[in-house]
């Protein structure tokens, strides 16, 4: 009878409670309970999300999944973002459209990040999938605006297209006329393409007649002049960047622009703002009180400016600024924006051996003391202070993510000359939900203990020139419970650590150490031991076993993987063999 | 299960592994949940429990109670070091924490069960491993680097390549010295060559003239078969040697150009190394045949420049 109860749900009935089901994790979980559940769940999940594009392939998850409509692929590990990662390493996404292109007709949304994408796919994409949607490319590269026209000409039932920080080889701004006139794009964002000629007249006639547009970034070369017109066809945007925000100050065009920012009522979000002229900056001033985004990261203007803009922002919530800002700024963004969950200032002179702004650690008590919301950190600075960062922990205990880099590497606590430890031990103790940790200053290996004890609900950790034994290594790989993702670059981590908790590396999707001090021997033997990793050496300077198995290799990229090794590899890449006759029977 | 179960990639253990065809999709699901704690276990203790650890010895380390946990190993190895102090240490020995291990005998006393002695070997941690870079490492408390003369490390600080261009191709306008601010700490330019199957890119900055930039260029591009182009970064690994591109780099078959501002395409080594780098927008390793023509202009146009 019990048994007769436990299928008394008709597939379908499953299948409508699973619709509401839609994380990833969720999904997942759902899928373990038994059987039946996995074979319900894996025909009805329409999202899928591949955080590792080397973990499994492409025709694994068209057999596990025949019905998904939406695909997310990640491929180079995150230090790519900082050339740590030699350009034709790896990511690409061609053989993910391949596959998906026979079986998947009617696949609508692909999200790429760090991939490499060529024209080729893109062309591949425009001609096999009728009801494409939504591409966004976030830090990709290898295509062409020739790549964009295939997509804007074909895809009749394009909604999206998000170019972010991609590196497009920008040919010719005429991709843009390709757009048939019936297509009602609802996002567009170009703002990465390059420097050369956007059709300003192809780009008002697409504005034009999308009527349901609601985010559209520029790049760079569209001029302030021109962003009135744009605005007046696109009264219902919701987010908008602008591209060079600068020009020789005319009344008319001043008022034109000041108008049409203020006949758009629904804008919550604005960016942009290349080479910032402040003149024209009271212009934007009327969609102010109801922005709840702003980036200004590109925008090289003063506090005072920045001072009265922030003032008139009561509801912002997402803040990215230059250190223009200094500490003044930072006081006064606390005292008039409570409701701000992010914040992220970036340096305007990361290169100069002396500050060049009066930005702090005061900066960022202020704001952690003034925004009980705040949740999320990205900081650059100069100086730090053990007891800075406790007062910044006891403030936000409701930090999710905390990136903190002071320039110098293994800059110590100013004013008392020790390390940071203490001042990163209390953040991972008083924000207990803390899921991401970026640390920078001079730091032992006790901080990492602190992480280790306290980190439980981390997911990813940034190391760099960090630490002083493989002890530090140790503590994390054995105590951050939640660890996904572990970078590391110049930390003097080797061997010990690494092998001693080989295991834990089979829960992780990746870890990456460069300039470490993990010998080529280790990374064989981790290779031979765990056939479920892939054991990837980076190294430029020749094969590995060229040289003494002791010495330290430069890069090491290790990750967990149902797919076995990849053959697309570039000649500075090895896999380390897995090794069958060693494994434990 | 003790150990949480990580799932944020496709695939259970229970489907069979494609790839591996050695061994059979399922003995393998339960070989791997047996094999981990093996392996963990195995990686700890060496010669203990199979014959083919005899000569790992050397990887491995005397970690079990680190292994399960118990602190008070930590503080048996720790406390004579004196730089971290644990509460309820005891003193430790005199050998490193990590020394390796030898022969297959002296790790009876650490059982798996995780006895707090486990830790025979005390102390000191002291960083065992020694690399070249020990000299960073002790840089030691409160060391700031001096003002001036800050070496460039790639990759930091972490920013990225796309807000880095961005804001060297327009320094800011408001700073007095402006000028040359943010351009002046990379320069990163594409560096293609005919026929390799993706570019590189390389930063300018890093270069102290033609010779460092070339033989930069030598190694980076040994790699390559020329010819032979995989069209999605399946590569040939059959380089060609170091010294071999080099003959063709200097010899005649291939020669090292580059787009100027105004898109020109001129040959490298003809102006001033600071004006090249200002001037560079990215660099090709070009087939002779078709530089055929380039040298003369570069003079020129450097003339009607200044």
């Amino acid at each position: 009878m019990h048994k007769k109860m436990m299928f008394s749900f008709p597939d379908e009935v499953l299948e409508h409670v699973f619709s509401f089901i839609q994380s990833d994790k969720d999904r997942n979980s759902v899928s373990m309970v038994c059987k039946s559940w996995y074979e319900i769940e894996r025909w009805c999940r329409r999202k899928v999300f591949v955080g590792n594009c080397y973990s499994v392939s492409p025709r694994m998850v068209i057999r596990r999944f025949p019905e998904f409509r939406s695909i997310e692929l990640k491929g180079k590990p995150h230090f790519a973002d900082f050339n740590l990662v030699p350009d034709g390493w790896g990511g690409y996404v061609f053989p993910w459209i391949a596959e998906m292109a026979g079986a998947f007709p009617w696949l609508e949304e692909i999200k790429l990040k760090r991939m490499v994408v060529t024209d080729e796919s893109l062309e591949l994409i425009a001609k096999s999938f009728k009801n494409f949607k939504v591409l966004v490319l976030s830090s990709c590269e290898g295509f062409s605006t020739d790549g964009l026209a295939a997509i804007a000409a074909s895809c009749k039932n394009l909604k999206e297209l998000d170019l972010r920080d991609c590196e497009v080889d920008d040919l010719s701004g005429h991709w843009l006329s390709h757009f048939p006139d019936t297509v009602s794009l609802v996002s567009l964002n170009i703002s990465c393409l390059g420097s050369d000629e956007v059709s300003f007249s192809a780009l008002e006639r697409l504005v034009g007649r999308c009527t349901n547009l609601r985010t559209l970034r520029l790049n760079r070369a569209v001029p302030l002049d021109k962003i009135a017109n744009i605005l007046r066809r696109a009264p219902h945007l919701v987010e908008f960047g602008t591209g060079t925000y600068a020009a020789d100050l005319r009344p008319d065009v001043y008022s034109d622009l000041a108008g049409a920012f203020s006949s758009c009522k629904e804008l919550k979000s604005l960016s942009g703002f290349w080479d910032l002229v402040p003149a024209y900056l009271p212009a934007i001033y009327p969609a102010c009180s109801k922005l709840t985004s702003l980036n200004l990261s590109y925008a090289t203007i003063q506090s005072p400016d920045l001072i009265k803009l922030l003032s008139q922002c009561p509801n912002l919530q997402r803040l990215l600024v230059l250190d223009y800002i200094e500490d003044s700024g930072l006081e006064a963004l606390a005292s008039t924006c409570k409701d701000l969950q992010e914040l992220r200032v970036f340096p305007s002179d990361p290169f100069g051996a002396e500050p060049n702004v009066s930005l702090t650690e005061r900066g960022l008590v202020a704001v952690s003391s003034g925004c009980p919301k705040l949740q999320s950190v990205l900081y650059f600075c100069r100086r730090m202070s053990n007891e800075a960062l406790v007062t910044i922990a006891k403030n936000c205990p409701n930090f999710t993510r905390f990136r903190l880099c002071i320039i110098e590497p293994r800059t110590a606590d100013y004013l008392t000359l020790e390390p940071l430890d203490v001042g990163f031990g209390a953040i991972v103790q008083y924000c207990k939900d803390l899921q991401r940790l970026s640390l920078s200053g001079l730091l032992t290996d006790r901080v990492f203990e602190y992480i280790g004890t306290y980190a439980k609900k981390l997911e990813m950790l940034s190391v760099a020139f960090a630490g002083d034994s493989d002890l530090g290594l140790h503590h994390v790989l054995s105590g951050c419970e939640s660890l996904r993702k572990l970078e590391i670059r110049d930390c003097p981590f080797g061997d010990k650590a690494l092998l001693a908790n080989a295991a834990k590396l089979d829960t992780m999707r990746s870890l990456w150490m460069s300039s470490c001090a993990v010998s080529f021997g280790a990374c064989k033997l981790l290779g031979q031991k765990m056939p479920r990793l892939n054991v990837e050496v980076i190294d430029e300077r020749g094969p590995p076993d060229s040289r003494p198995e002791s010495c330290p290799v430069d890069k090491l990229y290790i990750y967990r993987t149902v797919a076995g090794p990849r053959f697309d590899m570039p000649p500075f890449v090895w896999t380390m063999e897995d090794d069958p006759s060693l494994q434990l029977s | 299960m003790s150990k949480p179960v990580e799932h944020d990639y496709i695939g259970l253990s229970e489907q069979p592994l494609p790839s591996m065809e050695k061994r059979s999709g399922d003995t393998n699901a339960e070989k791997s949940g047996l094999r981990l704690k093996d392996t963990e276990l195995r990686l700890g203790l060496p010669g203990s429990e199979s014959p083919e650890r005899e000569d790992r010895d050397q990887n491995v380390l005397s970690l079990k109670s680190f292994v399960s946990g118990a602190k008070r190993g930590f503080s048996d190895a720790l406390d004579g070091g004196g730089k971290w102090v644990f509460a309820g240490g005891s003193g430790g020995g005199s050998e490193g924490l990590f020394s390796p291990r030898r022969g297959g005998n002296n790790n009876e006393g650490n059982d798996l069960s995780g006895s707090d002695s486990g830790l025979k070997d005390g102390v000191a941690p002291k960083p065992l491993v020694v690399q070249e870079k020990k000299s960073q490492v002790a840089a030691g408390n409160g060391n700031t680097a001096p003002a001036s003369n800050r070496a460039q490390v790639v990759g930091w600080p972490p920013i990225r390549s796309f807000r880095k261009n961005t804001m060297a191709s327009h320094p800011p306008k408001n700073d007095d010295n402006a000028e040359a601010k943010f351009g002046s700490g990379c320069l990163y330019v594409k560096v293609s060559m005919d026929g390799a199957p993706y570019l590189r890119k390389v930063d300018l900055k890093i270069y102290g003239g033609y010779k460092e930039l070339s033989s930069a260029l030598e190694k980076m591009f040994s790699c390559f078969t020329i010819g032979q182009c995989g069209s999605h970064g399946v590569s040939s690994r059959d380089g060609l040697s170091e010294s071999r591109l080099k003959d063709l780099l200097h010899g005649s078959e291939y020669v090292l150009t580059y787009e100027d501002k105004d898109g020109d395409w001129m040959l490298v080594g003809d102006v001033p190394w600071e004006m090249f780098t200002n001037c560079c927008k990215r660099l090709r390793i070009m087939k002779s045949t078709e530089a055929i023509g380039l040298a003369p202009r570069a003079m020129e146009k450097c003339k009607n420049r200044t």
